[in-house]
């Protein structure tokens, strides 16, 4: 080495699995030149559990249940998903009134998740008053989730051919009450997120993913709808999206605050497509029940609250599926999570991360050949 | 110092394995509706500052020997919860492949708090035995190191 020409020195140091920001266990290990970030890596498997595995082993009816615990926040999009996998391999058709019912409990979903992620963003960003309003607004929406479907968290409502509750004219009034209640506080909290300085400065050009990236990447979600790419998968109008009509939000920055923005303007929508859904709902049955046992190959996509879900199905007509495969929104967001870290400060990493809206249990499908290598 | 210790219990969540459904409810616990902080109870981000384990979750392969260190790490008295149904016995996770089963098989687990999701509710009331628990702990007296 010559004189003067020092080699640079870039520190290692790992981020989780357990770690204050992170509810769940995923490591990042970055590579850092004092405080700015060179290189991230990232090692998860923390929480697999082997599901897809589970559900090759159980009966198929059975494996609803099973699905919806891949994740408990957005538990009934899983289970819809699912249903709506295996509802084309039986070729069953849906009643009507079991769509529209479908689209009110994913978007009671969303409303949750959403309100959540703008919690514990605020909490990232230090903002704790913030952090609790969001998650004290919250609870209306568990509230309902709670009436109509039973349980606060895993509300197991969805069904192969269907639902398994209705929602009456008294639950209908409940729901639409707490949904103008949740857009009043909505509409309180909204010049915080629009207007203050402390939140624009934690968040405004930070994590940048551009357009270009986004699409390279496959960036799905909000994650792609900050950087101005309109990719929902409710738009191919699934349940009754079609019927309701529906525009993806977009917004063009690229930024953490656009993917802020993102998601505040999406509790707006759901609670639009809520009190929509309850006016329009048809009256019928709820439910249809399989008459035989599911053959062949289906896949089908959903739109969960982190960005687009994805089922593959393949039975041979007995009682249990051959193979069942997730794809889930967070391990499609995770590349571009590593295209936004470098070059921005150590500071800034808990901001950057939870901006992807980094869902765990969901992203820990594919690490089975991983845990075998690495044990 | 022992009264301060249950009457102001720090707490560390860890999740090893769980669907996120128990996780969001030990947070809502710390939330406007629920507010465990009127019990003194705080969320701490490091075992060593920690007096209670929430634990969420099946304990798997991989995840094992990360839960074992937070465990060792945490200094005594302590007491591990086992919040959820998978945390209690592996739930409905128990013939998975990759799973061992409930937490009780990597660390002693001193109260189990079952339910799919757990509720806030339950979840407090499993904390506040967990006091009783740890009020009831010895401490074994520090010895100083060097031999003096």
């Amino acid at each position: 080495m010559s004189k003067g020409q020092t080699k640079r020195k870039y520190t290692i140091f790992p981020f989780g699995p357990q770690h204050p920001v992170l509810p769940e266990p995923i490591q990042l290990r970055f590579t850092v030149d004092e405080e700015r970030i060179v290189d991230v890596g990232v090692n998860i498997g923390y929480v697999h559990r082997g599901i897809e595995r589970a559900c090759e082993l159980n009966d198929y009816r059975r494996n609803v249940y099973i699905c919806e615990r891949i994740c408990g926040i957005c538990n009934f999009i899983h289970a819809l998903c699912y249903c709506m996998v295996v509802e084309k391999l039986l070729g069953l058709e849906v009643p009507e009134r079991a769509n529209y019912l479908r689209v009110i409990w994913s978007e009671l979903n969303r409303l949750e998740s959403h309100l959540l992620w703008l919690g514990l963003f605020a909490d990232a960003m230090g903002f704790e008053s913030l952090f609790m309003q969001f998650w004290r607004d919250r609870e209306l929406v568990m509230d309902l989730q709670e009436r109509t479907g039973g349980n606060r968290v895993i509300i197991s409502t969805c069904v192969i051919g269907g639902v398994r509750r209705d929602i009456g004219r008294d639950l209908a009034n409940l729901v639409e009450q707490g949904m103008l209640k949740l857009k009043r506080h909505m509409d309180a909290l909204a010049p915080v997120i629009l207007k203050d300085p402390g939140i624009k400065k934690r968040t405004v050009g930070k994590g940048i993913l551009t357009y270009e990236d986004a699409v390279r990447l496959g960036a799905v979600g909000p994650t792609a709808r900050g950087s101005g790419v309109a990719k929902d998968i409710r738009s191919t109008g699934y349940a009754a999206y079609g019927a309701l009509g529906f525009e993806p939000v977009v917004e063009k920055d690229g930024d953490c605050y656009a993917r802020l923005l993102v998601r505040f303007y999406e509790v707006y929508q759901a609670i639009d497509l809520i009190l929509k859904a309850l006016k329009e709902m048809p009256e019928g049955k709820i439910r249809v029940k399989p008459d035989r046992w599911p053959e062949g190959e289906a896949t089908a996509r959903a739109e969960q609250p982190r960005g687009e879900l994805f089922y593959y199905a393949k039975a041979n007509g007995s009682n249990r599926l051959e193979r069942l495969k997730v794809r889930t929104p967070t391990l499609a967001n995770i590349p571009s999570l590593l295209a936004m870290l470098p070059g921005y400060e150590v500071a800034d990493i808990p901001v950057i991360v939870l901006s992807i809206d980094p869902c765990i249990a969901c992203t820990e499908r594919i690490t089975y050949l991983k845990k075998d290598g690495g044990k | 110092m022992a009264k301060s210790r249950f009457k102001s219990p720090w707490i560390l969540h860890f999740n090893c394995g769980s669907c996120n459904g128990c996780d969001i409810e030990i947070l809502a616990c710390l939330t406007p509706r629920f507010d465990v902080e009127r019990f003194g109870m705080l969320h701490m981000g490091n075992p060593k500052h920690a007096d209670i384990l929430l634990v969420t979750g099946p304990a798997n392969r991989r995840n094992a020997r990360v839960l074992r260190n937070l465990y060792e790490q945490t200094p005594d008295p302590k007491v591990v919860v086992a919040v959820g149904t998978c945390a209690c016995t592996g739930g409905m996770f128990h013939n998975c492949p990759n799973v061992l089963g409930g937490v009780d098989k990597v660390i002693p687990v001193d109260v189990y708090v079952p339910g799919c999701a757990a509720r806030p509710e339950a979840i407090i009331d499993g904390v506040v035995l967990a006091l009783k628990k740890l009020a009831e702990k010895k401490v074994e007296p520090v010895k100083a190191v060097g031999g003096r």
